[in-house]
This record gives C-alpha cells, structure tokens and sequence, in this order.
C-alpha cells in the first residue's frame, strides 16, 4: 500500500506493520493532538494491529501529547496489537523517562531495530 | 509580603514574587492575552526570545519552554476552563542569570498538592497529570499562589 493523505501523519505499510510518521515537528497544539489521536485510532480500528511510531521528525512535545499516546497503546493493546516508537530525539527521551512512561512503551532507536522486533 | 491589588483585573494575581526569586516586580514584563492556546503562543513567543537573547542554551530552553507550555495550557484550560471571555496574565523577566514567570488565570484556582504522582505503577497508566510534574521537572522552582491560580516558575541558567 503506497503512502495515503493525511493532515498530521504520514502512514506506510511494510509487510503487516504500519509505520507511522508525524507531519509536524510539534506534536503540541491541543486541537492537533486530538486529531492525530483520532487519525491513529482509524488506523488501528481499520486492522493495523502493529503499529510503529517514528519520532524524527518531532522535536518537541507536552503533556497532553504524552495522554494521546497513552489511550493509543491502550487501545492498541485491546485489540491485541503492538505499538513501538523509535527515534526519539535525546530530550523528548528524557520527558519519557522523567514521566517513567519509558517503562510504558516500547521504544527504540531506529525504526529499523524496532521493525526487526516486532 | 502580600500584594493586595484593588483593580478587579488582578484579583489573584500576584504581582509580588516569591522570596529568592532574584527579580523585583518592577523589573517584570507584563503581558494579558485572551484566553485561547493560540493566544498565549505570543507571551510565549516573546519569552523564549528573551531567553535566547540572554544566552540560555537550548538545552534549558526547551525545558522552559515545554513548563511554559504546560503551565499555559493549565491556566487556559483548567483554570479559565476554556472560557473565551477571559483572560490570561503573563509576567516574566529574564537576564543572563535567570528567567522568572508568572502564569495567572481567573479561575478558582486549585490545590497543587492533590494531583496523584504520576509516575506511581498505579498511574502510570492515566493519560493525565503530568503537567505539573513536568513544570517542577525542568523549572528550578515552581510555586503557586495561596490562591492556586497564579504559578510563578524560576528557571537559573546553569
């Protein structure tokens, strides 16, 4: 399946893992939070049961950003899915731990050591 | 000392900061926004130049402003819950030493001490509540108001 439109992210399929990347370099505005939450929950509800989020592209974040990604691995989890993240720039990581929520996710460096994971 | 404003604008906003701090309220800028996100995007904007300007490395400027953040969407929010009719009030100064920031909503205001800690086993699930850990986190120090409307946050530049 080749890249398909979207506001916030930009999604692509390798063998059965969606590999999903964030359009904006903040993930950060209340009102873009709750989209991309939405968009990411039309992915998993479509079937996309491994679900693979890069963070290259993003160089900061909030609280709230951290609450999306929460209900997501949730949800994800409900239907038996997996969620990975990867590339995590070296002071988002460090939110993540301060917040513990490095021990939540299950996040790697690369997107090719998180695909090889799954 | 208490500042007790007479000016139904500043009812619980402190215009005083807390002892150590190192700034005088006479040396603070003072900014009032309406109260959307996008609204407080230009104190925001103005402070992070400021800090900039006075030499703080990007290291501690995205921490200041990620507790900026937290605290604006919190007043926004929270505290004025949403309401566009009013206000936000943004006090700051910043010199190569420190940056000091005064957040206010006209809210009720709220006791900081009864958020749950998010990072317990039992919590670390929710999807809220870490604002504020996150402000006490990348700030120096963080305190509010007795009135728990007004946050004012010092961050040292070291």
């Amino acid at each position: 399946m080749g890249e398909r439109p979207s506001s916030h992210l930009r999604v692509r399929e390798q063998d059965d893992i969606a590999i999903v990347e964030f359009a904006d370099r903040k993930i950060l505005e209340e009102l873009s939070i709750q989209e991309i939450g939405e968009e990411l929950d039309q992915l998993v509800e479509a079937g996309s049961a491994k679900l693979l989020l890069n963070f290259r592209n993003v160089d900061h974040l909030s609280s709230a950003a951290l609450g999306m990604l929460i209900t997501l691995n949730k949800k994800v989890k409900e239907k038996h899915g997996v969620l990975k993240l990867s590339d995590i720039n070296r002071q988002i990581f460090e939110v993540f731990k301060i917040t513990r929520l490095d021990r939540v996710f299950d996040i790697h460096e690369s997107a090719d050591h998180a695909l090889a994971s799954f | 000392m208490r500042s007790r404003p007479s000016d139904s604008a500043d009812i619980g906003v402190s215009h005083h900061p807390p002892s150590g701090f190192g700034v005088r309220p006479q040396e603070l800028t003072r900014l009032v926004a309406p109260n959307t996100l996008r609204a407080a995007k230009e104190p925001e904007e103005r402070i992070l130049t400021a800090l900039r300007n006075n030499g703080f490395r990007d290291e501690i400027i995205f921490g200041v402003k990620l507790a900026l953040e937290e605290a604006l969407t919190n007043a926004v929010k929270h505290g004025n819950r949403g309401d566009a009719s009013k206000h936000i009030t943004v006090s700051y100064a910043v010199t190569p030493e420190r940056a000091v920031i005064m957040v206010a909503d006209e809210g009720p205001g709220f006791a900081p001490d009864c958020v749950p800690d998010p990072t317990l086993d039992e919590n670390l699930e929710r999807p809220c509540g870490r604002g504020l850990m996150l402000m006490r986190a990348y700030m120096t120090r963080v305190e509010y108001s007795e009135t728990g409307n007004c946050v004012w946050m010092l961050r040292e530049n070291r």
